[in-house]
């Protein structure tokens, strides 16, 4: 597993106090992982801290789950 | 009780009457205070009278994207996150709707209601990731009465009521607070204009039978910012001397 899907999983454990096991990469943060939106707002806030990147709003709504989150990752830092 | 030390406020509209008081009684609780309105050295003489833990930081709310940097400009100059944000500027254009203006329309809504919008949404994401929040939007009583001459003035002030509500709801889960003080007349150079017998009158509507000073104003703001107003959110405090029983 890479660092980044490593680090991603390891906000949304923290932040929307999940079990480790229960955040697979297909995972979606609402439907599965019981995050409201305003959860969701955050994890973007902590993502772009996490990885000094900005994810403009629209691809932000566009981010529903765990693999969402490392692919745009992965896309936009190198 | 209402100690604000170590916290940091931003006080739109700091040159004016009301927002001076606002920002003495905030400072005078411990808070540091970021001033910002348009006139520097009306700013500059408010800060004058604070001595410490105070920043001058000039804005144009009719600007949008100047509006938009300025939290990031504030939190820059006192090196903290706003804390506490009050939405004090305001401004009249008052008109017979028929006669209104689109620009006295529109100026009005915009820099009373949009730049609130604009401000609240850039200090929210700090006040989130803190955990702690104030926001606190300088209303008014024709807001929910309404006024004949002021239907921008009136709109733009019943907007920030259901602008904050709407963000109280938003925001409630994370120790964010979103609420109103809404003044009724309050001494200001603009009702220092008014003749003995408008004040009379005026006076005769109001059951203290008196006008309400800015300081009224800054004590409620004080409360609302406080730790001790946590359970208090989406109200609007009105502050008008029993003018108004809402
Ligand atoms: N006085 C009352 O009886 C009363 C009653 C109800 C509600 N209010 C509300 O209380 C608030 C303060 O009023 P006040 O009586 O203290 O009036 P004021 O002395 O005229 O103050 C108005 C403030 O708004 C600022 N402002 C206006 N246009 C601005 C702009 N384009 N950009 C940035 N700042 C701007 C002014 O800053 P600059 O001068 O530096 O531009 C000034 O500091 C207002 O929202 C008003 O609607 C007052």
């Amino acid at each position: 597993m890479s660092d980044v899907a490593e680090r991603v999983k390891k906000i949304v454990v923290e932040h929307l106090g999940v079990e480790e096991s229960k955040v697979t990469e297909n995972a979606s943060f609402i439907d599965d992982l019981g995050a409201d939106s305003l959860d969701t707002v955050e994890l973007v806030m902590a993502f772009e801290e996490e990885f000094q990147c900005e994810i403009p709003d629209d691809a932000a709504e566009k981010i529903l789950t765990v693999k969402d989150a490392i692919a745009f990752i992965n896309e936009h830092t190198k | 009780m209402f100690d604000l030390t170590g916290k940091t406020a931003l006080v739109t509209g700091a040159s004016g009457g009301i927002g001076g008081a606002i920002a003495r009684a905030l400072h005078a609780q411990g808070a540091t205070v970021v001033l910002s309105g348009t006139r520097r050295e009306a700013l500059e003489a408010v800060a004058a009278d604070l001595q410490d833990l105070n920043y001058v930081v000039p804005c144009d709310l009719s600007d949008a994207d100047a509006v938009n940097g300025l939290v990031a400009a504030a939190e820059e100059a006192a090196g903290a996150g706003v804390d506490i944000l009050v939405n004090n500027a305001g401004l009249t254009r008052d008109q017979l709707a028929m006669r209104m203006k689109d620009d006295e329309w529109s100026r009005v809504l915009e820099v009373n209601l949009s730049a609130a919008f604009r401000l609240s949404r850039a200090a929210l994401k700090g006040m989130m990731k803190r955990r702690w929040g104030r926001i606190i939007s300088v209303t008014s009583i024709v807001g929910v009465t309404g006024n004949p001459g002021q239907a921008n003035y009136a709109a733009s002030k019943a907007g920030l009521i259901g602008m904050s509500k709407s963000l109280a709801g938003e925001v409630a889960p994370r120790g964010i607070t979103v609420n109103c003080v809404a003044p009724g007349f309050i001494t200001s150079p603009m009702t220092d204009a008014l003749s003995d017998a408008q004040k009379t009158r005026l006076l005769g509507a109001i059951p203290t039978g008196t006008m309400g000073r800015s300081e009224d104003i800054g004590a409620a703001v004080v409360y609302l910012a406080s730790a001790e107003a946590a359970y208090v959110t989406g109200q609007t405090l009105h502050v008008n001397g029993g003018m108004a029983m809402i």
